[in-house]
This record gives C-alpha cells, sequence and structure tokens, in this order.
C-alpha cells in the first residue's frame, strides 16, 4: 500500500534549530543534497518571473531580486541585497512538482487481432529537493496530500513523487502586496510540513530541520552556532513581515457566507471583469482538477492515457452528454470561488486559500479574490 | 504495485440495438478470474475505454447474481458512445470499475418501493426494477413511473407492460409525445402522481432522471409525505477519473463519483435543482 510508506503525516513541531550556514557556505546545502542524491530545484529568473527549475549552483538563485506584485501586476527588480529569497512568490508553487500538469497514466496498445493490452505506466523514482519553499506552498501541499492521498483512492502517481521530495522551506521576509498568508494562518512563518527551514540574514541562515531526513542532511552541512542576534533579526524580520500584509480574507470559514449569498448581484459583476481565462486556476498552489485524455499513436497501434491540469473556467469543465452546467462566466466563477473558500471545508476541513496571492497578481484584469469574498459575503454588492 | 486506474480489457459477447440511438453491450472480462471477482450493485457505474478514443462512466444494468456476463445500455450523445455504437461481437473493449454508492436496496426490504424516472435516464433505474421484480417477496407495494419525450423513446416496452400485471405492482408510464396506440399517458410524468397508491410513511423512492423533473418529483413527493430521507436521487455530472480526484463531477462538497451517483434528497436538497452547481 502506498500510504503506508509515507512519514510526512503528522504536524511536525521544528522547534529544533541546528545552528547557522554562514552565506559562504550556501553552496554545501546543494552539494548535500546532490550527495544525497537529490536533484535540486530551486528559484530563478525567468522570462521576467521567478520560477522553480533544476538548480546546480547558487549563483543562478535570484540575489538581490524583489518582486512588486499587484492585481493583474507582476514586475522584478534588482536590489543591491546579497539576499537569494528576499521575494514573496513567483506563478508557480510547489504543485507542478507533485501534481505534474501533462503526465501519462497508462497506455493501451492494441494487436493487429484487435486484441487490447493495458500497460501500467510506472510513477517516476528520482528524488527532488525544492529549496525555498514558502510557507503558503506548504500548507497548499498539505491540502493537495489530503486530496491526492488520503480518500478512498491514493494517486499512485502523487504518491510516487511526493514520497521523494525533500522540502527545504525559507520563512518569508519579503510578503508582496498581493499576500494575505497571515489572515488565512498559513504563513509567513513556516512551522510544519518541511524537512529543513531557513531563516534568511544577510549574512547567512539559521538552519532548523523538521524531519529526520532533516536533520540527517543538517547533520552534514558546516554549520556555526547560532547567535542571539541572528534569531533576533530574524524574529524581527518575520513579525515585520506579517505586519506588512494589507489584504486578508473576512474569516477563515466562509462557506456559510457564501452559499447564503448565491445569487448576490457581485457574481454578475465579476463575471462581467472576468475573461474566463482559468489563469487562476494554474497559479493555485491547491487547485486540483485535471482532465484525462487519449493521445494516440499515429500509426493506431498505442494510445497513451494521459492526464493534465483543467480549469472549472473552461467550457469542457462541466460538459455532461450534450449540455454544459457551467456554461457561462458568472456560474463558473461562482464555482470556483464557492468551491475555494466554502466547500473545501466540506471536503477537506478547511478553506481551500493559503493566502499565496498568486490569483491576484496572476489574473490578466486584476480581479482580487479578498475583496470579492468580502462584497460578497458582507452583502456589499454594487454595481 | 498495482495501480487500479488501469483498465482491464473486456470483449463484447452480444450487442443489441434498443432503439435508433440506444443500444445495450452484453460483456465479460477476457481473464476468466476477473470476470469471477466482478461484483456491482444497482446504480454503481463503470468506466468504458474505447480504445483510443476515451473512457466514459456508464451505469450497470445488469443484475448482479448474473455471473455470464454484465450489460450496459448506452445511448450515442458524445465522441466515445458513438464509436461504442459501432462496436459488434467479439470487439474488445477496457473497463475499470464499478465506482460509485448505488441503491438502497437494504433499506428498500419490506416497504413500499417507488422508482422514478424520465428522459432517457432510464438505464440506472431498470437495473434496480428488475432486481425488485427478480426478488418481488422481499419488497411490498412496487410502483413505477417512467416519462419519455417520445414515446419511441421508450426501450423495454413489453417489459414495462409485463411489469404492469405483477401483482400489488402499478406501472405508470407518460410521453410528452405519444404515437398512434400509445396506451399510457401523453404528458409530463409527474402529472400522474394522483393516481400513485403507496403508504408514504413505509415508501423508498428512488429517482434518476433530467433535474427539472426529479424537482418536481421530490415537491411532489413531499407533499404526500413521505420522508426526505427516503428519497433517493442518481445524479450525473462530468465524470474523468471516477475516484474523486479530477474535480469535474463537485457538487458543492460532494463528489458525485463517489459520495453518489445515488444520493438521498437530504444529501444534496441545499444546491438541487440551482443552475450552475
Amino acid at each position: 500500500m502506498w500510504s503506508n510508506e509515507f512519514d510526512y503525516t503528522g504536524p511536525i513541531e521544528a522547534n529544533m534549530e541546528t545552528g547557522f550556514l554562514p552565506r559562504a557556505r550556501f553552496q554545501a546545502l546543494l552539494d548535500t543534497l546532490h550527495q544525497a542524491g537529490y536533484r535540486c530545484v530551486g528559484p530563478q529568473v525567468r522570462d521576467g518571473a521567478i520560477v522553480y527549475d533544476t538548480l546546480g549552483k547558487i549563483e543562478v538563485l535570484p540575489r538581490g531580486i524583489r518582486d512588486q506584485q499587484a492585481p493583474g501586476r507582476y514586475r522584478l527588480e534588482d536590489t543591491a541585497s546579497p539576499r537569494y529569497f528576499s521575494w514573496a512568490n513567483g506563478p508557480q508553487a510547489l504543485k507542478p512538482n507533485l501534481f505534474t500538469p501533462h503526465e501519462a497514466l497508462w497506455r493501451s496498445e492494441r494487436s493487429t487481432a484487435g486484441a487490447i493490452r493495458f500497460v501500467d505506466i510506472q510513477p517516476p523514482a528520482d528524488l527532488i529537493a525544492v529549496i525555498g519553499v514558502r510557507a503558503c506552498d506548504l500548507a497548499a501541499l498539505r491540502l493537495q496530500d489530503r486530496h491526492f492521498l488520503e480518500g478512498a483512492f491514493v494517486d499512485p502517481y502523487y504518491a510516487a513523487r511526493r514520497k521523494n521530495v525533500f522540502l527545504v522551506a525559507v520563512h518569508c521576509t519579503h510578503p508582496a502586496e498581493t499576500c494575505f498568508c497571515v489572515s488565512t494562518g498559513d504563513g509567513p512563518h513556516a512551522t510544519q510540513g518541511f524537512d529543513l527551514a531557513l531563516g534568511e540574514l544577510d549574512d547567512g541562515y539559521l538552519v532548523q530541520a523538521g524531519s529526520d531526513k532533516g536533520n540527517t542532511i543538517a547533520a552534514k552541512l558546516p554549520l556555526v552556532p547560532a547567535t542571539d542576534a541572528h534569531r533576533q533579526t530574524a524574529n524581527q524580520e518575520m513579525q515585520e513581515a506579517a505586519r506588512q500584509q494589507t489584504r486578508s480574507l473576512p474569516t477563515r470559514n466562509l462557506r456559510d457566507a457564501l452559499f447564503a449569498n448565491l445569487e448576490h448581484p457581485r457574481w454578475e459583476n465579476v463575471a462581467e471583469r472576468c475573461l474566463s481565462c482559468g489563469n487562476c486556476t494554474s497559479v493555485c498552489p491547491t487547485c486540483f482538477c485535471h482532465s484525462e485524455t487519449d493521445e494516440t499513436a499515429l500509426d493506431g497501434k498505442q494510445s497513451l492515457h494521459v492526464r493534465q491540469w483543467d480549469s472549472c473556467f473552461t467550457q469542457g469543465h462541466s460538459y455532461i452528454h450534450g449540455m454544459t452546467i457551467r456554461a457561462d462566466t458568472r456560474t463558473r466563477y461562482r464555482q470556483w470561488l464557492t468551491h475555494k473558500l466554502g466547500s473545501w471545508h466540506d471536503q477537506y476541513g478547511r478553506s481551500g486559500c493559503v493566502g499565496c496571492g498568486r490569483c491576484i497578481a496572476w489574473c490578466p484584469v486584476g480581479i482580487d479574490i479578498t475583496e470579492e469574498a468580502r462584497e460578497i459575503c458582507q452583502g456589499g454588492g454594487h454595481d | 504495485m498495482t495501480n487500479a486506474s488501469v483498465p482491464h480489457e473486456i470483449e463484447v459477447v452480444e450487442r443489441i440495438q434498443e432503439s435508433p440511438t440506444i443500444f445495450t453491450l452484453r460483456l465479460r472480462f477476457t481473464d476468466p478470474e476477473l470476470h469471477a471477482a466482478f461484483r456491482f450493485e444497482p446504480g454503481q457505474f463503470n468506466m468504458l475505454y474505447l480504445y483510443g478514443v476515451g473512457e466514459v462512466a456508464i451505469s450497470i444494468v445488469s443484475d448482479p447474481d448474473d455471473e455470464r456476463l454484465f450489460n450496459h445500455t448506452i445511448r450515442v450523445v458524445g465522441r466515445v458512445t458513438r464509436g461504442m455504437a459501432q462496436l459488434k461481437a467479439g470487439d474488445r473493449l477496457g473497463v475499470r470499475g464499478p465506482y460509485g454508492r448505488g441503491w438502497p436496496l437494504q433499506q428498500a426490504q419490506d416497504r413500499d418501493v417507488m422508482i422514478i424516472t424520465g428522459g432517457l435516464g432510464c438505464a440506472p433505474v431498470v437495473s434496480v426494477i428488475n432486481y425488485v421484480i427478480r426478488r418481488r417477496e422481499r419488497f411490498r407495494r412496487l410502483v413505477i413511473m417512467q416519462g419519455v419525450k417520445h414515446s419511441d423513446d421508450l426501450i423495454w416496452r413489453q417489459q414495462y407492460a409485463r411489469w404492469g400485471k405483477q401483482p400489488d405492482t402499478q406501472v405508470l408510464v407518460a410521453a410528452n409525445e405519444g404515437a398512434t396506440l400509445w396506451p399510457w399517458h401523453v404528458g409530463n410524468v409527474t402529472e400522474l402522481f394522483d393516481k400513485v397508491e403507496i403508504d408514504a410513511a413505509r415508501a423508498v423512492v428512488m429517482m434518476c432522471g433530467p433535474e427539472g423533473m426529479m424537482r418536481v418529483a421530490v415537491d411532489n413527493l413531499l407533499e404526500r409525505n413521505v420522508h426526505e430521507s427516503n428519497i433517493y436521487l442518481s445524479m450525473e455530472r462530468s465524470m474523468n477519473c471516477a475516484v474523486g480526484l479530477c474535480g469535474h463531477c463537485q457538487y458543492g462538497g460532494k463528489f458525485v463519483c463517489k459520495d453518489g451517483p445515488v444520493f438521498s434528497y437530504p444529501d444534496v436538497k441545499p444546491l438541487f435543482d440551482m443552475r450552475g452547481f
């Protein structure tokens, strides 16, 4: 059984500080992970955004880069800071590494006599270490775990990747204008679900281990004792990061308020602005919808059964024998918001929003989930 | 490691044309061991896979105790079902399943059973009608209500006539448009509620069909003091994975594929018949 192979379950209180990694020795973290067999994946600047990709050298990290985010806006700027993580987030979270955008599930082969053979496609077995995971992304991962691993059916592809991922969190000290993780209770401080957590300072990193795997790696790092000054600065910066957030959701459970307002005029109002493009669902670290389709070889001898990310903003998402349940943008936006902030509580015991703000920044027309939720739940509909 | 989302090969043993657009496939697993191990309950569905085209969720219509074959009655509506309509005896398909929660047949024992269906959604309930008819002594009164758009859409017409002749059984059929020699009601099936004779306090109702029709039926039943927890509906939503992962079939906080497709009315009541959910 897949479900027995995990050691991620249960909140891990990571109060064990293991030491301080001087900035000049940061490459040692990547080297140690490489030696342990991990492919490192970390933040780097590409096409004007911070993305996560294979990382070999610390020189690739976004040193001194800051992100300026606003509704419908994402820009990077250079600063003189020596830090690698002085930004909030990019369009990707952990999601593409575990629940991949496009993946073959199985293959069918047809013989000339017409017999069909089904071939199981094995999930990948490579070890991945993700560097620079945010607290909001860890909260989102916990939700994806509940969806893909903790129901009656355990998804073997997600499970294989999940088992092999090593998570290096970095506490967030530079929230963007779009961030609201404090109001959802998910950040900016990573408190659980990581293997290692780093508190970044100008001269290096406070290192905490959150698992046995994390302890093993930390023991191989060239750590020096952390000072009280380090701890004090790190704490101050995290408090300041929380204080800087201006956006918030009205409460953590909007289920009843949303379902009591299904005919609120604001749904029509937001539908007039929404392009139904699905960007919000692509960047959302918790959205799990996917479609399954067949990709057939041109010679007709085999067909790949693949799944790929889908969005409740598409026409096809609710298509059923000749009709579409959600043919218009109003019902699609309403489905998305009532699910994300409402019925997610029924399914997984909490909201599906972790306050990362990606859907705000990456919406081409700058729709702000916090504003829409407030208008709909507090009865403040306007034209 | 076995991956439960991979289909198994099945073979078409017989194909029956039920109407111009509806056909039944009688199927068996090509692996006899898999065939012997296959168990389902009326109301559950399979994911049928047409090679190179894709999968589609179809309810199982045959009797769960039939060990020889299992049947799917399919209407041609989309890409996959159009392709399946071309199948003939000996052709191969894939199947995975069964999935979902079926009808509350244990709960219905020793009670009046009422089965309501509309449109062409009759297949999921025909399995339960046949189930009850074959085990008639376990149930009390049986009322069957079936509505179709046009009288030509009523498949298994002889069966309805035969069921109507059984003791303690009432068959009420309606077509919005009736052709010559149509022996039953012309109009909406829900207009026949006045003729229904059941003991509301002991009735278990199972229904399937368009949500508008089911809404009217539920309202009629509640008016007649049938308790809402004794009303069961089979819901239909888009399904890709059938195991609660792909998200297409979400209905509020429910996943129709794994929490349904058969729901008790209180489970779906908050959003029932609301456009867009």
